[in-house]
């Protein structure tokens, strides 16, 4: 990079950035609740899930939930008469590195009301399981395997949970934690060897993609590998690297 | 045997009434029986080097005869992992990478990234930059529905329009050229401005755009609107109900030809959007053609706004005046000690931001683009940016249009949702 007074590749050397404190962000909530009715009706039905809620960038509205109930949640935000969040524009995760958990953010906007609003589920690295939306909206059908495929959190209920981006059989974890490399876990020649070794009939093979048999059965045939078993203990650090 | 009766209908027919008003019909309905074809399904798979699939997508389909009946589409093979990168740049570092992903309407990238960047920093930039990203914007929006004009009737046998319209797109890329020196990455926003103020003259070239554009879109308007071979290959197919639009997470011209009047510029406006005067074409059947025609009306607002924007156009500077922001100017950094370490600074340290986090949509050509940007304390690069692409979320719902329609209407289909895939993969 142009800025850098050293080689361009230090940064890459450096690995990523990562959040300037290991304990969790503060915990106070910004804002007033009143200035939003869906923070205030949040509060005052689900008390127990929320654990708290930001103002953020002027007039956005973050509230951080405990990710057990969400699905129940995000229904109630979805049909209740004074939500009606339909549009849910956005599923991703943001990854703070250093043993901090992995937060889903869903970025919602009710189109009846006018109204945004974000809602934030910290998962703890040794259970990135939370329950999959689909059946609310089906627009977080690729969104949900984007993240996926990108931080390994596993999300319960969707029909086809599999990676969307990188290659199905990739191996080197998931590429958006902030414990991966950019330039990945195996070596270059690693790399190489494995492309060179790619069986490519095999992305062409009828069974593979699922001819004739039932979406569900073919998505947990497809996911299985991609789920290594030791890939949630520990933020996955070395395991899937270990696999080469 | 399964057997179906066929209605010949040849009585009515004055070229076929041979014996006169009134002679029996020579043929009377009659059964025939349905030939048994057997059950078996084809497996076809298009892309990923395909030009109908509109850059490096592949669809699997199985196909019953010539219908499709499933669609598994496989995306990824241009995933450059801009989101990654960008957690290694500082925040004007990152620019160059959004232009990267929509490449067919660069600065509307360009401009949604330092948008969201400074509504996390709480920098509000200058009435003359809002209006400039106003024109480029717009601009880019013509830019991007060009291109899929010309390439959609591409697809649907119409080759006219695609010499029409790149030749209105060389004129954008002359104006991109000669304001940023790129022709596709154009990486013309900074944090806190613009990489440089519009050069002499970029307004006349705009104008003399401006003036020629709409008699093309009359032109094309001419050839496709009332064409029967193109609204016969566009009415009905991919059809999409509003309520089914929004929950699939349709967005942009794909969710307003639903009949859904969801526009980011109306519903949640931005730099005076609402002080402009535009409408927002919305359709009604939610179909291929719907979309063309909402396409085609977003272009002449389009024009409508420039115009707009062009007159209203203040004086002024283009960066924010604060040295902790915008580089001072090259004189300046060469002469004036203090300049030159503001300059040092902000090049080696970068901006320092706030902690906490934004998300901003805009309307992009494609749909909603949502530039979200978490941010540590005094962070100079991002923790986690994302982007929420437009037309990956619209490429998504293809299955559920495509399933039932014939191969050809699958190609349509595919090329009225206007994907880059640029963008899909990032």
């Amino acid at each position: 990079m142009a800025d850098d007074n050293n080689s361009p590749l230090d940064a890459v050397e450096d690995g990523p950035v990562t959040s300037g404190s290991a304990e969790g962000a503060d915990t106070t909530s910004t804002g007033s609740a009143d200035d939003h009715p869906t923070v205030a009706a949040l509060l005052d039905r689900y008390p127990a899930e929320v654990q708290r809620f930001r103002l953020e960038a002027g007039d956005q509205y973050v509230v951080w939930m405990n990710p057990t109930r969400s699905h129940e949640i995000l229904a109630w935000l979805k049909d209740d008469a004074d939500q009606l969040y339909d549009m849910m524009s956005d599923v991703t995760a943001v990854d703070y590195g250093k043993g901090r958990p992995i937060e889903v953010v869903y970025q919602m906007y009710s189109t009846p009301h006018g109204r945004a609003l974000r809602i934030r589920c910290p998962l703890p690295l040794d259970a990135l399981e939370i329950d999959s939306v689909y059946d609310l909206w089906k627009a977080v059908d690729w969104l949900e395997r984007e993240v996926y495929d990108l931080f390994g959190i596993t999300f319960r209920g969707h029909p086809d949970m599999r990676r969307i981006l990188m290659p199905d059989d990739y191996a080197e974890g998931h590429p958006l934690r902030k414990d991966f490399p950019l330039r990945g876990r195996f070596s270059r020649a690693e790399q190489t060897q494995r492309a060179l070794n790619q069986d490519v009939e095999r992305f062409y093979l009828a069974e593979d993609l699922g001819r004739g048999a039932d979406p569900q059965e073919v998505a947990a045939a497809t996911a299985e590998p991609a789920l290594p078993s030791g890939d949630a203990a520990a933020g996955g650090a070395a395991t899937e690297g270990e696999q080469a | 045997m399964a057997t179906k009766t066929v209605e010949l209908a040849v009585g009515g027919g004055r070229e076929m009434g041979h014996g006169g008003v009134g002679a029996p019909s020579p043929l009377a309905p009659f059964d025939i029986p349905e030939p048994d074809i057997g059950t078996e399904r084809m497996l076809i798979n298009i892309g990923p080097q395909h030009p109908a699939t509109h850059g490096v997508l592949r669809l699997v389909c199985e196909l019953d005869g010539e219908t499709v009946t499933k669609v598994v589409p496989h995306i990824g093979y241009l995933h450059s992992s801009f989101e990654k990168l960008g957690e290694y740049r500082t925040w004007n570092q990152i620019v160059p990478l959004t232009d990267r992903m929509d490449y067919l309407a660069p600065l509307i990238y360009n401009c949604a990234y330092v948008m969201s960047v400074e509504k996390l920093m709480g920098i509000e930039v200058t009435e003359r930059c809002k209006v400039v990203r106003v024109i480029l914007m717009e601009l880019d929006r013509i830019f991007g529905h060009l291109l899929w004009l010309g390439t959609t009737a591409i697809d649907v046998g119409a080759f006219t329009p695609f010499l029409y319209s790149f030749q209105q797109r060389e004129k954008i890329y002359g104006l991109h050229e000669s304001l940023t020196g790129a022709r596709i990455t154009t990486s013309a926003t900074r944090v806190g401005g613009m990489m440089a103020d519009l050069p002499e003259g970029w307004l006349d070239q705009l104008l003399d755009f401006l003036d020629n554009f709409p008699k093309t879109l009359d032109e094309v308007h001419r050839l496709l609107t009332g064409n029967q071979i193109h609204i016969g290959r566009t009415q009905g197919v991919g059809v999409i109900s509003a309520d089914d639009a929004i929950n699939y997470g349709f967005t942009g011209p794909n969710l307003r030809a639903a009949g859904v009047p969801y526009d980011l510029r109306k519903d949640r406006p931005y730099y005076d959007y609402e002080s402009y005067d535009f409408e927002v074409p919305v359709g009604e059947h939610g179909d291929c053609y719907d979309r063309y025609l909402c396409r085609m009306d977003e272009m002449r607002q389009s024009v409508r706004i420039l115009h707009q924007a062009m007159a209203r156009l203040p004086g002024g500077p283009i960066n924010v005046e604060d040295p902790n922001i915008s580089l001072p100017s090259k004189t300046d950094a060469m002469s004036d000690m203090e300049s030159m370490i503001h300059h040092f600074k902000l090049i080696t340290d970068g901006i320092p931001a706030p902690e906490g986090d934004c998300y901003m949509g805009i309307e992009a050509s494609k749909g909603e683009l949502g530039m979200y940007i978490v941010a540590e304390e005094g962070g100079t690069k991002p923790v986690r940016w994302r982007v929420r692409p437009p037309s990956f979320v619209n490429l998504s719902v293809i299955p559920k249009l495509a399933e039932g329609h014939m191969v050809s209407d699958l190609i349509m289909i595919n090329a009225s949702l206007d994907i880059v895939l640029g963008e899909i993969d990032r």
